[in-house]
């Protein structure tokens, strides 16, 4: 990308620009070849990154991560060993941990921070890119749902669970026996999956690749 | 990149006089409402956004106050009934010994809330006022602030674990507490106002 010079003439066509969309610089597009990064000239946000067979990856990470969220959520996630007793807890009791008095709302939060909303990106993942995976056109309302896709991406909070699952061992380490589930380590695979993932995608790769096949 | 300092006038898509796509980058002229592209809604960006960031900002901060006051986590063991409060909870772990997890909680629950109501206010403010950090030291802040501000949810997702981990009757229940509720209602205001606040305002200097 090379920035646009200031004697610009706000000429009609506006088809070989492009506005970072960070920090609205314009710049002249040119086609970034695979494996190359294109950054803006000013705030360095990186604008467009293809890579080879990222369509591909990113469906076939986004499946993974489905299989491995259905595992977490039914085995046991952790199992803690005192006096004799045994209790076991999944991902539900952890998303149930709330209900009841007066924190009985944070269970739609939890449940929707730590499943729902990852659930969803994945699932509107793969509903954008695989069609675009297999090179056929766009599917149906691609476009709103891949923006909504994106909407969601600070709130889908898997990774930030995990350290908290970490946290959590600590403290009752002293108190307690306790275990990982095979749950757990689904999960833990489900985060290194998410971060795979979204480092292959760029946001304005597939919006481009969306545009460039629909049907017309 | 060969220019690190401040970058010789480059022309932005507000400069000359059209409308650029946040999601997608497609220039459009303007009057469009509507991005051809991704059909995000388009618009100019202007300093009345910062309003959305200021309210989202107060309202963080007000709800940030009831989380330290009031219990986290409430522990039952052997009869007896603890209140711990986020404080509390780092002192504790200090006291067992656990200085790095004390670390890890201390930074979650207090330092990034606390520096991310200073960073957005800091970044809210140097619209209007002049201030002496360049551009891009302040898209860095911004982006960091962006980055780091769901990391602060790690709390919540403690107490959640330890009050369905810990219910063994008599020896010791843990039960969570109402501020963890006005914690992660200040997280999520904290994560609304970062994300109001739009970067294109950082670079937007009257020079």
């Amino acid at each position: 990308m090379t920035a646009t010079k200031l004697p610009f003439a706000a000429s009609s066509d506006v088809g070989d620009l492009i506005a970072c969309p960070t920090c609205d610089a314009l710049l002249h597009e040119r086609p970034v070849a695979v494996g190359e990064t294109a950054r803006c000239p000013r705030c360095h946000t990186v604008i467009e990154a293809p890579r080879a067979l990222a369509m591909t990856r990113i469906i076939m990470l986004a499946l993974s991560a489905l299989i491995l969220m259905v595992a977490a959520i039914f085995f046991p996630f952790l199992e803690l060993e005192a006096a004799g007793m045994i209790r076991r807890s999944s991902l539900l009791d952890t998303v149930m941990a709330y209900s009841g008095g007066l924190t009985e709302p944070l269970t739609i939060v939890m449940a929707a921070l730590i499943v729902v909303l990852p659930t969803t990106r994945f699932l509107g993942l793969l509903y954008v890119l695989a069609p675009m995976a297999f090179g056929w056109h766009p599917a149906r309302h691609a476009a709103p749902v891949f923006r909504f896709v994106e909407l969601l991406r600070p709130w889908a909070m898997a990774e930030v669970f995990v350290v908290g699952v970490a946290v959590a061992l600590v403290k009752v380490g002293g108190l307690a026996h306790i275990s990982l589930g095979p749950a757990f380590w689904a999960f833990v695979a489900l985060v290194i999956v998410t971060v795979l993932k979204d480092n292959f995608m760029s946001r304005v790769t597939v919006w481009k690749t969306l545009d460039a096949r629909r049907r017309s | 990149m060969e220019n690190t300092g401040r970058p010789p006038q480059i022309l932005t898509a507000h400069r000359a006089g059209l409308i650029g796509c946040t999601q997608c980058g497609k220039v459009h002229h303007p009057g469009t409402a509507r991005c051809g592209r991704c059909g995000a809604a388009l618009a100019r960006f202007n300093t009345a956004s910062l309003q959305r960031v200021w309210a989202w900002l107060i309202a963080g901060l007000v709800v940030y106050v009831p989380a330290n006051l009031y219990p986290m986590l409430r522990t039952t063991q052997l009869g007896r009934e603890y209140d711990n409060t986020i404080l509390g909870g780092v002192l504790e772990l200090m006291h067992h010994g656990d200085i790095g997890v004390a670390l890890i909680v201390f930074l979650a629950s207090i330092v990034i809330p606390v520096s991310k109501f200073v960073a957005i206010s800091y970044l809210a403010l140097s619209i209007p006022h002049r201030v002496r950090l360049p551009s891009h030291r302040r898209h860095l802040l911004y982006e960091v602030v962006e980055f780091i501000g769901r990391w602060s949810m790690i709390d919540v997702f403690v107490v959640a674990i330890l009050s369905s981990l810990v219910q063994l009757d008599f020896a010791a229940t843990i039960r969570p507490g109402i501020a963890a509720a006005s914690f992660a209602l200040s997280v999520a205001f904290t994560m609304l106002a970062a994300l109001s606040f739009d970067p294109r305002l950082i670079w937007d200097e009257a020079d």
